[in-house]
């Protein structure tokens, strides 16, 4: 009789532990669940004061920064939403015109273009859009643009050489470099190119492009840029095709000993040879408007210019006047594809070419 | 709550259907399902087996034989179950580039998730009644053949059911391939949704679906008949271990290297990396806060997983049934289905149908984890119930204690252990979750998974790696009281406990 009572009187002494536990827990638990419902539903509801809710699909620390100085100097708070932009639009689609988000700020036109295409964009201040040049802004005035990128080569030396590499953006699908190339059909930053290599060549030939880029990369198919940024740099693969930035974020990640890869660029005004256009927009849905078209201004001010020019996403700050501090090729000395945001388009062409082939 | 559980699921058919039936056989009827479904499943299978494998192996080597410092193997080898498989992912694929893609997934996963399978053989192999093996050698049977038909076929069940959890992980898991540079179904899922295109992102997810529910037939017919459990009266004998002999050094060096690939290559490569990686943001603050969040999340979502998984328990062990079963088993779908999945539907009816309510914030990322951890807090729950008899608290009733007492001061006291392991497990899995977090956390707020995430994606390697650790220190303790709950177990009756689940 005594070992059954036993594990009973233990059993029930257990139980109170946990109880016990639990309760003490979920004490501890609903100190942050309350303060975060408080911080995530309506920001400014509580108080009088503006909270702007920025959707950031840039890169986080220099977003920080810029955010950072935007409240020290007009003392408006701006909560920060930040994942991928192609994730952040399909959240703002989703909800509608109970979207929280008051500013957008993405890392290439075509993510804005697909906002402005379905109407939740607002017009932009005039006075913010004339600080930047015209062919950096939205056609239609509905988004301003901050910074740009340039798409580049990656490649490692000690499986490709230079030589070796491809000049002409149609040669990338040459079967000369099958195994050799790394492709992530799911970036966003690619897109532009297929959209340019589309507007240059047609369809057809485009397809076939793709077609032979998909043979060529069977092997080392990657989700983003930074992958194939991290893969070509430890050996993994030859080459692949990023934009500029990740190369240089890279290099200060990990460190100048850590790197085993270089940067190339395609041939002067080849369709490879693409800017791209990094933008903010006031959304049409939000509440505050006045705040967010402060912010979308403050962005182009000389100020968050500077900023973006010394900060280590890399990227070149687009008001004139204003240079990148890094080390990299300046901005006037690119020659890119002279290929518009208005011909980049949302980026749905490349989608669908890119289903074609198999690669989506 | 069976509408709540449901909510993924309905959800998924509903945006399938919106997208049409012909449309829908067009996106899943094409050469890259194909490709994807050889990818899932070829890696589905040969980690299932590998975790098979290497859980029996470990859990016989524990349980079974004289191993020097059994005990200290006993928790080192169920610790690596803490670690986030993106992390393990991280860790190894920083440290060689052998290890990507197909050989890559095998490898990262089946360190990651081989506890799945160690922690119910471990505790059956405890638990089953030596005297089998004692009349199979005496009837003339080999020892190898004993170790194949007698102590497996014991052990049968709990080999089976670890599987199913592992190959359920693997098909839903997203992070470790993302970083190994693996193409799967839930890869390709995020793809298309990341290009806004959440038709074809369902559809996708109802072959995973699909593929989720053969695994769970699979095992159930894997089930089959046969008793396990001692059919006469008396005692047990104790097991006797056997001697490993001229074998111990080779099986220690073997449980070394498991712990070192598990959980060493893991928590070396994260120090490594904050000695190495740029420092050049500050860490410190967002650690402590990230933290914060992801304990209270996680507490939140131990609790409501717990409390759901509590009554479902008692119905389907008490009033035991085919309907019953069925949705129990049912449940087991949903971590076949990628968070990323089970956070669109959350905000999808959030957005579409309660104008907004809770959207972005906690109460309703808590409410997803606890959707997607559910089935793990049913099994703990259940193994607990099943071994409480339900004539205990029929006495108690007799004497006059009255029904919701009765269960408070009889029943809960006895299912306590279950209770404590299923908060543990929920707890354990919410700290490590990413993918419905990224989606549905509240604006500002952040968890130390999703840190870990946005820097690694940045290549900030550096400034990831603190995070991995305090994610591993928060989770080792769960996997820890997780290892002493399989571990008494048996103690408590597995016998009695195997009887009532048949």
């Amino acid at each position: 009789m005594s070992s059954p009572a036993r594990t009973r009187v233990r059993a029930r002494y257990s139980a109170r532990l946990v109880v016990r536990g639990l309760v003490s827990i979920t004490a501890i638990a609903l100190v942050p669940l309350s303060v975060a419902a408080c911080t995530g539903g309506s920001p400014s509801a509580s108080s009088g004061k503006v909270t702007l809710t920025l959707y950031n699909g840039q890169h986080v620390q220099t977003t920080e920064a810029l955010v950072a100085a935007f409240e020290k100097a007009t003392g408006i708070d701006v909560a920060v939403r930040s994942d991928d932009e192609d994730v952040l639009d399909a959240e703002i689609v989703a909800e509608g015109s109970r979207s929280p988000a008051d500013v957008v700020f993405s890392e290439n036109s075509p993510a804005l273009e697909y906002l402005q295409a379905r109407g939740l964009l607002a017009p932009v201040d005039r006075s913010t859009l004339a600080r930047t040049p015209a062919k950096f802004n939205s056609p239609r005035g509905n988004w301003v643009g901050i910074s740009a990128r340039v798409s580049v080569l990656i490649y490692n030396p000690s499986l490709i050489d230079k030589s070796a590499l491809p000049t002409h953006v149609l040669e990338v699908a040459d079967p000369r470099y099958r195994g050799k190339l790394a492709f992530a059909p799911g970036e966003t930053d690619f897109q532009p190119v297929i959209t340019s290599v589309l507007r240059t060549y047609g369809k057809a030939e485009a397809l076939t492009w793709l077609d032979g880029i998909k043979t060529n990369a069977e092997s080392h198919i990657y989700p983003d840029n930074e992958a194939i940024s991290a893969a070509v740099n430890r050996g993994i693969v030859a080459f692949g095709v990023v934009n500029q930035y990740y190369w240089y974020r890279m290099r200060a990640e990990i460190g100048a000993a850590n790197v085993h890869s270089r940067i190339a660029y395609f041939s002067p005004r080849d369709p490879g040879y693409v800017l791209d256009i990094s933008g903010a927009a006031v959304m049409k849905s939000s509440r505050h408007e006045a705040a967010a078209q402060r912010l979308l201004g403050f962005l182009v001010s000389a100020k968050a210019q500077e900023i973006i020019a010394h900060s280590i996403s890399f990227e070149y700050p687009i008001v004139s006047g204003v240079k990148s501090a890094q080390s990299e090729t300046p901005f006037d000395e690119l020659e890119p594809n002279p290929i518009d945001v208005a011909e980049l388009g949302t980026g749905a062409q490349a989608v669908d070419l890119l289903r074609d082939v198999q690669l989506l | 709550m069976v509408t709540v559980l449901a909510l993924p699921l309905a959800f998924l058919l509903r945006e399938a259907l919106d997208a049409g039936v012909s449309n829908l056989w067009h996106l899943i009827w094409r050469s890259l399902t194909a490709s994807l479904l050889w990818n899932t499943v070829r890696l589905t299978v040969v980690v299932t087996v590998l975790c098979a494998v290497i859980g029996t192996l470990a859990a016989y080597g524990v349980e079974r034989t004289d191993l020097p410092g059994a005990r200290v193997w006993a928790v080192l080898v169920v610790v690596p179950f803490a670690i986030p498989d993106f992390v393990v992912s991280f860790g190894w694929s920083s440290l060689s580039s052998w290890v990507q893609g197909f050989r890559g997934a095998v490898l990262v996963m089946t360190l990651a998730v081989y506890p799945l399978v160690y922690l119910p053989v471990a505790a059956s192999l405890r638990g089953a009644d030596p005297g089998q093996e004692d009349i199979a050698r005496s009837l003339g049977v080999g020892r190898l053949v004993t170790f194949f038909r007698v102590t497996l076929g014991q052990a049968r069940r709990a080999i089976f059911g670890g599987c199913l959890l592992v190959a359920l992980v693997i098909l839903a898991e997203y992070g470790a391939f993302e970083i190994l540079g693996f193409q799967t179904f839930t890869t390709e899922i995020f793809t298309e949704f990341r290009i806004v295109d959440t038709s074809v992102a369902c559809a996708l997810s109802l072959v995973l679906v699909v593929l989720g529910l053969f695994v769970l037939m699979g095992e159930s017919a894997s089930r089959g008949g046969g008793r396990v459990s001692r059919t006469g009266s008396g005692v047990q004998r104790a097991l006797v271990r056997r001697h490993l002999g001229h074998a111990r050094l080779p099986v220690l060096v073997a449980y070394a290297l498991l712990v070192v690939a598990a959980l060493g290559v893991p928590i070396g490569s994260s120090v490594y990396w904050i000695f190495e990686g740029g420092a050049d943001s500050l860490v410190g603050a967002s650690l402590g806060s990230a933290a914060l969040y992801t304990a209270g999340y996680s507490l939140g979502a131990a609790l409501v997983a717990t409390a759901m998984a509590l009554p479902v328990a008692l119905l389907v062990t008490r009033h035991p049934g085919r309907v019953h079963a069925m949705l129990e088993r049912t449940t087991f779908l949903v971590l076949a289905m990628p968070g990323l999945v089970v956070a669109l539907a959350i905000s999808y009816f959030s957005t579409q149908y309660a104008n907004s309510f809770g959207y972005q914030t906690a109460p309703l990322l808590v409410l997803a984890y606890s959707i997607m951890f559910f089935p793990l807090a049913l099994v703990c729950v259940r193994a607990s119930v099943a071994q409480s008899s339900v004539s205990l608290e029929e006495v108690a009733g007799s004497l006059g204690v009255r029904r919701l007492p009765a269960v408070l001061r009889v029943t809960l006291p006895l299912i306590a252990p279950g209770i404590g392991a299923a908060f543990c497990l929920v707890f354990l899995s919410a700290v490590t979750e990413l993918t419905a977090t990224l989606i549905l956390i509240p604006t500002n707020a952040e968890t130390l998974a999703t840190q870990f995430w946005a820097y690694q994606q940045n290549l900030s390697y550096g400034q990831a790696a603190p995070f991995a650790l305090v994610i591993i220190a928060i989770a080792a303790v769960p996997s820890y009281v997780l290892g002493r709950f399989f571990d008494r177990l048996p103690r408590r009756g597995l016998a009695q406990a195997q009887r009532e689940v048949v």
